[in-house]
């Protein structure tokens, strides 16, 4: 089998944060749909979980390349 | 598009006119302008003269003084649109980042480090987007980490200087007055997830984004030339749908660039937050 180990690893790394994004999206959705005035001050904390969970991934994905 | 990939030769066949490089880290290094003579220093060997991301950081710095300058050279009480849209920026980082999250007492003390920081890190990401340039300078690590240490420089300081050595180490290694045998484990891992760690998150987070945006990008339009080129008939049409994607992706990484830059900053008064937090 040829290829490299690093992308079956990046791979698998990206299964985690891809959950996380997932689950902080879905709980952003539903305080929205809750009360809709929320907005604003959800979206701060859905975009601040969202960077805080993708960087994980980010990291899979660049130390794949660099290693 | 899952039919093609079927039909797609393996690129690296030995009938293949070329084997196609796909890109790596080493389309990060540019040569440097100026003279090639290198000098050496802590045994690391340095050329002479200056690279891309150097002069790219000195314009963004250029840019943001003379940009804010400008807009705020002459204050009258009907703003002009450059007045208008410096005064909008100005108020987005002072308000959303400074006030909202450190809170009204103490906040007008970072609001310019993190106006500064945010339009700094922004305009060296947009860099990427801007034609003839299109090189993130954020994408070469040395540039992150400095800017990484000088945040955990001022949260450290801000901290130490407010509560004390003891006091604020205290604050930030023993979570919300806990006591007991617990705190044997729970010391070392708060020490390192809040001292020593955040730097090194803070910093990679930007630096991994800007690079794996950077290198999406050139996989797609090196690969969908190879494609267009040396594929049979069959292949090139895929070569065509790369080089869309490679227009979506570069729209997509505008939104990111400008993301990455806010949520560093955003962490940034975070943390001077948390260091200036009362004990609970």
């Amino acid at each position: 089998m040829e290829g490299s180990l690093n992308m079956v690893g990046y791979g698998l790394a990206a299964i985690g944060p891809g959950v996380g994004v997932g689950l902080i999206f879905a709980a952003y959705i539903q305080g929205v749909a809750r009360q809709p005035e929320a907005q604003g001050r959800l979206q701060t904390i859905a975009i601040l979980g969202f960077a805080l969970a993708e960087a994980l991934a980010i990291i899979g994905i660049a130390l794949a390349f660099v290693l | 598009m899952i039919f093609a990939t079927y039909a797609m030769p393996r690129l690296s066949e030995p009938g293949a006119e070329e084997t196609f490089a796909p890109p790596g880290p080493s389309d990060f290094e540019l040569a440097p302008l100026g003279p090639s003579s290198e000098y050496e220093l802590f045994g690391q060997v340095f050329p002479l003269g200056a690279t891309k991301p150097m002069i790219q950081v000195v314009l963004a710095a250029a840019v943001v003084f003379v940009f804010f300058w400008a807009a705020a050279r002459r204050r009258s009480m009907v703003p002009s649109r450059l007045q208008y849209v410096g005064e909008t920026s100005y108020g987005f980082v002072r308000n959303s980042l400074g006030r909202d999250i450190i809170g009204s007492q103490d906040f007008m003390r970072f609001v310019p480090y993190l106006f500064a920081l945010f339009f700094f890190i922004l305009i060296n990401n947009w860099f990427a987007t801007i034609p003839f340039i299109q090189f993130p300078t954020m994408s070469r690590s040395g540039m992150v980490y400095g800017l990484a240490i000088l945040s955990w420089l001022v949260y450290n300081a801000v901290g130490v200087k407010k509560h004390g050595l003891g006091g604020y180490l205290k604050l930030q290694t023993v979570p919300g007055g806990m006591k007991g045998p617990i705190l044997l484990l729970l010391v070392p891992l708060e020490f390192m997830s809040n001292i020593l760690v955040r730097p090194f998150t803070l910093a990679l987070r930007l630096f991994a984004n800007m690079f794996a945006g950077h290198l999406l990008l050139i996989l797609f339009a090196l690969g969908g030339e190879y494609l267009l080129l040396e594929g049979s008939t069959l292949v090139k049409p895929v070569g065509v749908i790369a080089w869309i994607m490679f227009i979506l992706i570069a729209f997509l990484e505008i939104l990111i660039q400008f993301l990455q830059a806010y949520v560093f900053v955003l962490l940034n008064a975070m943390y001077i937050s948390g260091a200036l937090s009362e004990e609970h």
